[in-house]
């Protein structure tokens, strides 16, 4: 029988506060051993406090070829920063 | 290197390239980082797999010559340590491996070509670890001779094998200094313990230097790769910095460094040294180091005999999600 661990992608919270974070991917036959696993491959200088496993397969990733209609509609919304809005300076801290 | 004369494909003057090439080659010029969905000309995805493969292979086969000590520590500090390192060296080659597999390799495709023989690692894991003062030789040289060529491949265009590198940069000065700190311990020590010493620089030193790989004027891939920045600095660049680095040190612990032609030239601002034998180079990489049939036998036997056990979680994971269902299906 040659069945190849899933590969899994680990995330880890660094500090309290923060969000997880992509840090890489690993093998592991289920979920409880890839979170063991990812506590050695990826934790073992106090870089996490908590850790999520996802299998890979069960990513969807948006394609790199849609780049263009997902993201180029947001470049002609400016009024979305703040800096777009001329506040005189009487009117103080805004 | 870690990854020495690895082949290059797909070596293109400008005007052979497709517009598709000019323009990856454009992104890559403004280093802009390369992820793993995006188009990529063939002959990138493959050589960047042979690398980073040779490079993870390395990582886990380097941890046999220095496994080899853990059990004969001198100290409990020292075991502790050397077997943090040597985990730290599993860590970078599964860092590593993942990022080959971006690239569109299984691990156990990786795997069954290092085993047969298909892929390589690096020539410098194919020397005995004879006492204990090679343990000292092996960080402060092997490691540090790594570090020299993983720095700059932090900038590589390739995003997953950067990322892989940055985070193996962070933990290998750990490894360089803890060597260092027994050379230093040995050279304080009895006649026999610094006699050791030398002894371990002695034959680690030409090793060492081949890890860069051949001379420039015989590296006959490098450009290509180059182009693509999956490789930084030529072989020499990086031999001549590892070397400047290198004699210092040395002489700080009161070590000969085994080279009578070596000596500083104030002109080009760096040392005069001899070339390694290379003929030696070419036999070991071509399997005929002394312990070449060592290391590959003990990577396959882990490999054989942990058969079983791989198997027996799958077949757990297998039946545990079965019964998950079977739970779920009856609820309903
Ligand atoms: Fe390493
Ligand atoms: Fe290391
Ligand atoms: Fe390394």
């Amino acid at each position: 029988m040659s069945s190849e661990w899933p590969l899994w992608e680990i995330f880890i919270r660094g500090q309290h506060g923060l969000n997880h974070r992509h840090v890489g991917s690993l093998h592991a036959p289920d979920a409880e051993m890839a979170i063991r696993n990812a506590r050695d491959v990826y934790t073992r200088r106090n870089e996490g406090v908590s850790i999520w496993v996802v299998r890979s397969n069960d990513i969807t990733a948006s394609s790199p070829s849609e780049k263009g209609p997902l993201y180029d509609p947001s470049n002609s919304k400016v009024y979305r920063h703040p800096t777009f809005f001329d506040i005189p300076d009487e009117v103080g801290h805004m | 290197m870690y990854a020495q004369m690895v082949k290059s494909e797909g070596s293109k003057s400008r005007d052979e390239m497709t517009p598709e090439e000019i323009a990856f080659q454009e992104r890559i010029d403004r280093n802009e980082k390369i992820e793993p969905k995006e188009w990529m000309p063939e002959g990138y995805r493959k050589t960047l797999i042979r690398q980073i493969g040779q490079h993870a292979h390395s990582e886990i086969v380097g941890q046999l010559p220095e496994g080899n000590w853990i059990t004969r520590a001198p100290t409990l500090e020292r075991k502790a340590i050397l077997l943090a390192k040597v985990q730290d060296e599993a860590g970078h080659g599964l860092y590593l491996y993942c990022a080959a597999e971006t690239l569109g390799v299984s691990r156990d495709e990786l795997l069954e070509k290092l085993h047969s023989g298909n892929m390589k690692y690096s020539s410098i894991f194919n020397y005995p670890t004879l006492t204990w003062a090679d343990m000292g030789a092996v960080g402060w040289l092997v490691d540090g001779a790594a570090i020299m060529n993983q720095v700059p491949l932090q900038r590589t265009s390739y995003g997953p094998y950067s990322r892989a590198m940055i985070r193996i940069c962070k933990e290998e000065s750990f490894h360089q200094r803890q060597g260092y700190d027994i050379m230093m311990k040995m050279c304080a020590g009895t006649p026999e313990q610094k006699a050791m010493a030398q002894d371990a620089l002695n034959r680690f030193w030409y090793p060492a230097l081949m890890m860069f790989g051949p001379s420039d004027k015989d590296s006959v891939h490098s450009a290509q790769s180059m182009a693509w920045k999956i490789k930084m600095n030529t072989n020499d660049e990086l031999r001549q910095k590892f070397v400047d680095q290198t004699v210092p040190q040395a002489e700080y612990l009161g070590l000969t460094v085994p080279d009578p032609d070596l000596k500083w030239n104030e002109e080009k601002g760096g040392y005069d040294f001899s070339e390694p034998d290379w003929s030696e180079f070419f036999a070991v990489i071509a399997g005929n180091g002394p312990c070449n049939a060592e290391r590959l036998g003990a990577r396959v036997k882990a490999w054989e005999d942990g058969a079983w056990f791989r198997d027996g979680l799958m077949a757990h994971a297998a039946k545990a999600d079965e019964r998950a269902r079977a739970a779920r299906h009856a609820a309903e």
